[in-house]
Parts: structure tokens; sequence; C-alpha cells
């Protein structure tokens, strides 16, 4: 009884700990973002905004009617759902062959695709900014989608096809003998079955892609294509001697929000793909 | 419905072993066909390429009289019962039943009357907004089957749909089937390893062995007149009693006596040096619960009882006998064959259950001579069918 209760406690003190070390800077840039320019630039280092010094929601206002900005948050939207969703379809395809079909040359795909997502990413910005400006996509959406993709499709193809190979083959066999094409066996029985999968790879994919510095920074010059982790470096405000530190925190969590939106979206789906998915006895 | 014709099938999987070897069966319009065999002798495989999922290297399959080799499942009109059910996990009951249906881009409203109508014919109504992952074994296997009956399939395939159950509902689930065939009227191939299903299901049983057609007959027929030593072994449970015997002089003599024969049996086997003989366990009575003008004297003989099983209705006694070790080997291989674990050179027998034969007695066996088929030890081949 009692060592159960201390069990207990040891338990919810382990969880608030995690919690504080991961949620700290989380909160600090809030806190950040809710301080005026001038109570950053004099140090203010309480927590909560001393009196005076806060600016309610004005930083956050400033930073929507940023007009770059804005458009840094539609490049960055536009760009990592286009990289996510053509990803995630090419994988499934491919993963589908590589888990059912024995053909020549399967091991070459899974090898090379993981060597791809090996890569350093900065190895391979030089060459990428070479041959976009000689096709032209340099500081285009295209630019920074094909490198988005080519990096998450090996992830992607690998948890799918682990996800496939555990949906027996009879639920093929069945849909095929109760008259459905392949594909539509693949589109109405094998696809909603792997569902957590395809919304696990979609995760990943996005995750990376809206992440992204390095691609971000180096394949684009203008705001044509500039997504938000690049677009936050070059933000300077009003005063460009006078990094606005606290506008900066406002841009950093507007750019935030749609990632824990969707996370916590796709974590129901995942949820609710797993139940569904049992194939027990 | 459709009569299924198979002519000289023969199937290799890529490394050559030929896992069905010219097979060739016809299965009558609405005629209910058992496959058996023991594990590995091809019966899935077989079923497998009626309904399209295998390819055939040779042979012709030809259903309601259309060549069908070529055809992809989905045209050949069949439905499936798989034994794992196969049943689709993301939809409730009532869309894994529909799923042929919407394929087939059905209207609505006979969608709903023919999925309404199979889940009353099965017991489902009060199931079928569930997933299948919430029901027990049996409903599922009722869910598998209303997927089935839903089609207006040409013929309908099992592969031993009941070997998941527990032995309590698998007879159930067997009078079920059953029914629902007979009800229905259509063609059935049905492939199980287990006698009793075999047995009382169809309407003809095939017996394979090593992807080849051993016999296919009626249930009858093959308890009664197995055409070789493996189906007289495989068929009927306890299996059929094997011991060295010769003929000579319309008489046979067995490892505990010399028994008399009828004519034409001893006509065919005499003279052929050592054969194998077959009695089944209940072809065996105890002596002292048989009424006395009954026993002729010249058909019992001694036995030391070394076990006995009380069934109630019936009992079983085990009689060790001593045989040569080529016999011992013969008999061995033969278990193997049928999959049933190694005979030790014992004879079984039926006995009445009023009985009073103890383990480790003397007891006075009668014995239906009459009843022994005979083989040749090396081709196997029962010498006295039909006889
Ligand atoms: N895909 C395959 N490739 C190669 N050989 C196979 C393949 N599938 C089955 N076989 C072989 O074919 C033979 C027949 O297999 P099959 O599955 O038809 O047996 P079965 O009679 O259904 O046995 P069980 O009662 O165990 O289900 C076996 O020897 C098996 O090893
Ligand atoms: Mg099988």
């Amino acid at each position: 009884m009692n060592k159960n209760a201390l069990n207990r406690v040891g338990t919810l003190v382990g969880f608030v700990l995690i919690l504080l070390w991961c949620l700290l800077p989380v909160a600090w840039i809030i806190s950040l973002s809710f301080k005026s320019q001038e109570a950053v630039t004099n140090g203010s280092p309480g927590f909560l905004p001393q009196s005076g010094g806060g600016a309610g929601w004005q930083n956050y206002v400033d930073v929507i009617q940023d007009e770059q900005f804005r458009r840094a948050i539609l490049n960055s939207i536009g760009i990592s759902l286009t990289a996510t969703i053509l990803s995630v379809a090419l994988a499934t395809l491919t993963a589908y062959a590589v888990a059912r079909l024995e053909f020549q040359g399967k091991r070459f795909v899974l090898t090379t695709a993981l060597v791809i997502a090996m890569f350093p990413v900065v190895s391979l910005v030089g060459p990428l900014f070479d041959m976009w400006r000689t096709f032209g996509i340099y500081d285009t959406w295209i630019g920074l989608i094909i490198p988005y993709m080519s990096f998450t499709l090996p992830l992607a193809i690998w948890t799918l096809s682990a996800f496939f190979r555990e949906i027996p083959w009879e639920m093929e066999q069945a849909a095929q003998v109760d008259g459905a094409t392949s594909w539509q066996a693949f589109r109405k029985v094998i696809v909603p079955l792997a569902a957590p999968g395809v919304f696990t790879a979609a995760i990943l994919t996005f995750f990376f892609a809206w992440n992204d510095f390095v691609f971000g920074i180096s394949l684009t010059s203008t705001e044509r294509a500039r997504p938000i982790p690049a677009a936050l470096s070059f933000f300077v405000g009003a005063d460009p001697f006078n990094r606005p530190a606290s506008l900066l925190a406002a841009g950093a969590v507007v750019a935030t929000v749609p990632v824990i939106l969707l996370v916590l979206f796709f974590q129901r789906k995942i949820v609710a793909g797993l139940t569904a998915g049992a194939v027990k006895g | 419905m459709a009569t299924i014709e198979m002519k000289n099938i023969v199937k290799k999987y890529g490394d050559g072993f030929p896992a069905v070897n010219d097979v060739s069966i016809d299965v009558a319009d609405g005629e209910f066909l058992i496959l058996v065999g023991p594990s590995g002798c091809g019966k899935s495989t077989l079923l497998r390429m009626i309904v399209g999922l295998e390819d055939i290297t040779s042979g012709d399959m030809v259903i309601g009289g259309e060549r069908v080799n070529d055809l992809a499942p989905r045209d050949r009109n069949l439905a499936m019962v798989f034994q794992n059910y196969a049943l689709y996990p993301h939809l409730t009951v009532y869309e894994n039943i529909a799923f042929p249906l919407r394929l087939k881009k059905r209207p609505e409203k006979e969608i709903d009357e023919k999925v309404r109508q199979a889940s009353r014919t099965l017991d489902l109504d009060e199931h079928l907004e569930r997933k299948p992952g919430n029901l027990s074994g049996g409903q599922r296997q009722r869910v598998a089957m209303g997927r089935a009956i839903v089609r207006d399939a040409k013929a309908f395939l099992f592969d031993e749909p009941l070997s998941n159950l527990d032995a309590k509902l698998r007879g159930q689930m067997r009078t079920e089937i059953a029914r629902l065939q007979k009800q229905l009227g259509i063609t059935t191939v049905y492939v199980t390893h287990d006698q009793t299903e075999a047995m009382t299901l169809g309407d003809r049983v095939a017996v394979m062995k090593r992807g080849v057609l051993q016999q296919l007959a009626s249930p009858r027929e093959l308890y009664e007149q197995p055409v070789n030593l493996f189906v007289a072994g495989f068929i009927g449970s306890p299996p059929m009693n094997f011991l060295p015997a010769t003929v000579e002089d319309g008489q046979v003599t067995l490892p505990f006596g010399t028994f008399p024969l009828p004519a034409d049996k001893a006509e065919r086997t005499a003279g052929k040096g050592l054969l194998l003989a077959g009695i089944r366990p209940e072809h065996f009575e105890d002596v002292s619960v048989m009424a006395d003008d009954a026993v002729d004297g010249t058909r019992t003989f001694e036995a030391h009882v070394d076990v006995r099983e009380w069934l109630g209705d019936q009992q079983y006694a085990y009689v060790p006998y001593d045989a040569e070790a080529q016999v011992q080997d013969q008999l061995r291989d033969l278990a193997r064959e049928a999959d049933s674990e190694s005979l030790r050179t014992q004879l079984v027998v039926s006995l009445d259950a009023a009985s009073g034969a103890q383990g480790d007695d003397d007891v006075t066996l009668f014995i239906d001579s009459d009843r022994l088929h005979f083989f040749d030890p090396q081709s196997g081949e029962n010498l006295t069918v039909g006889l």
C-alpha cells in the first residue's frame, strides 16, 4: 500500500521533471513574445512580463501584419503539405510493391533509399544550388519540394512497408475473390488497414519539411518561396540594428502552432487506425 | 450455380515440386465435395487453383462449362471462406457482408435487402454495426459465410473454415454449413483434415496424398472399400488395424491365430505371400458379451489387453502383438504418411460397453474375419476391393 503510493508519487515527480525540461523553452518563448521590445532591450529577466513591460498581443499583430512573414507562412504550409502528400502517395505505392512483390533489384531500391536518407543535408546544398539555378527552379516551391521529398521518401517507404508486411495476404486475396481488381483491393482494404503507417509517414515528412532551415535558406533568395524558419532569420523589424527578440518569439510561436495542431489531429488518427486494424485470430 | 471440372490439374511451385499432380475431379452441380488429406498434400493449393489465386501449371479448370485457367479470381464469380476468415477489420459486419455487392456497384436498396437477408439466415442481426475484431470466433465465421452467400456465386469454396474454433462450436457450425448448403443447393468444395467433417458433410470425398488423388468416393465407400493402404489408414478413428497376414487354403493366418475367409477373398489373395491385412476396431467383440449362438468358435482368439479406454457407449482395448521388423517398419511409414502418431504394433479393438474386460487382462475376442481387407505390401493396393 505504502510502497504503491510512494511509487505513484515518484512517477508523478518524474513526469513533472520531464515536462518542465521539455516545455520550459516553449514557455519561455511564449513569455518573451508577450514582452515589449523595450523591456527586452533593457533586460527583463522575469518569466512574467514586469509591469509596464508587457506588450499584450501587439507582437503578434505586428508579425501577422508583416507582409513577408505572411508570405512565409503561406510558403511553408504550401511546400510542406505538397511535399507530404506527394511523398506519402509515392511511398505508399512503393512500399506496397516492396512488401508484396518479388522483383529484381528490390534490395537495391531499399538500400539506396537508406543511403539517401543518411546523406548529410549540407553536403547536398551546394550541388543543388547550382543545379536549381541551371534548371530555373531556384527560389521556387518545386525547388524545395524535391529535396524534401527525396529526404523523407526513404523513411516513409521503410515505415510503410513494415506496416504492409503486417497485413495478411488473405486480405487482398479475399478482396480479389470478392470481385475487386488489384487496385480496388489496395485502395479499399490495404490502405485503410495501413492507415496508422500512412499517418506516421505523413507526420514525419511534414516535420522534416516544416522544420528545415538549411534548404530553406540556401535555395531561396526572395519571399517567393522562403519558408518560415528562413524568413525568421531575415526578420529585422523596424530597426535593423536591434534584433526584435520579442517579435521573433511571436513569429516562432506562430510557426509552432500549425505543427501542434497537426500532431493533435494525426495522433487521433493514428490511435483510431491502430484499434481499427486489429487483425485477431 | 455450376459444375466444376478439373482435368489433369498439375501445380508445380517455383522449386519444381509438384504440390498437385495430375488430379482430375468432376464436381456435379449442387454437389458437396470434400478434399481431405494430411498436411501438405496439396488440398489448399487445389482449392486456390479453382478460385484463381494460384496459377495452374497444366491441365484444364472448367467451371460451368467455361475454361477459367486464365481468368482472374474476380471474373470467376466464386465465393471463398478462408481459414482465418480474412474479414476486413476496418469495416463493420454490415459493410463486410456488403463488400462484394458494393464492388459490383449494386443499387443501395438491393444491397441492403441482401445483407439483411444473409444476416437473418446467419443470425447476425444484432452484430451488424460491430467491427469483426470484437466478435467471437463463431460469429466471425458466420460473417465470412455471410460475405460468401450474398453474392449469388457459382460455387462456395471453404479452406478449413472450422479449424480455428473449439470443438463444440465446430460441431454447431458444421451442421450449420451442411444446412445452408442444402438450402442454397450450391456447388461446394470444402477442404478439411478433420475426419468428422469429411465423413458427415460431403456427398463425395476426395482423399489426397502428396499431391496425388487417392480415392474419390462417397464417405461410406471410402470407409468400407478403401482402394489402398493410405486411404484405409487415413479414414476412420481410431484407424484401421494393419496386421501381417498370409492366406492359404481359404484360411488367413494372423499373428494371433488362423481364421476362415470368404471364398472370393481367399481366391484373390491366395499364394501371394506376406500381405497386410486390415480390419477396423469395430469388427472385433468380446465373446463374453455376445449371444452364444452368434459365436463361431473358429473366429475367436485369446488376447492380452494392455490398456482399456472406457467411453461410456463403447470402449477401446489395446492388444499388443509381435511382428517382424519389416512389417513394423512398414506400419511406421504408414502412420507417418497418414499424419497420425507412430503406431506401436498393437491392435485397437472396440468392445461393447458392457464388456468387463480390464487393463492387463486376458480376454477371448471374436474377429469378424469376413471384413478383412488385404493389401499388397509393396504397392499398398487393396487386393480385395469390391468384395
Ligand atoms: N508458395 C509456395 N511455394 C512453394 N511451395 C509451396 C507453396 N505453397 C505451398 N507449397 C507446397 O505445396 C505443398 C502443398 O501445400 P498446401 O498448402 O496445398 O497443403 P495443404 O494440403 O493445404 O496442407 P495443410 O493441411 O497444412 O493446409 C506443400 O508441400 C507445400 O510445401
Ligand atoms: Mg491448407
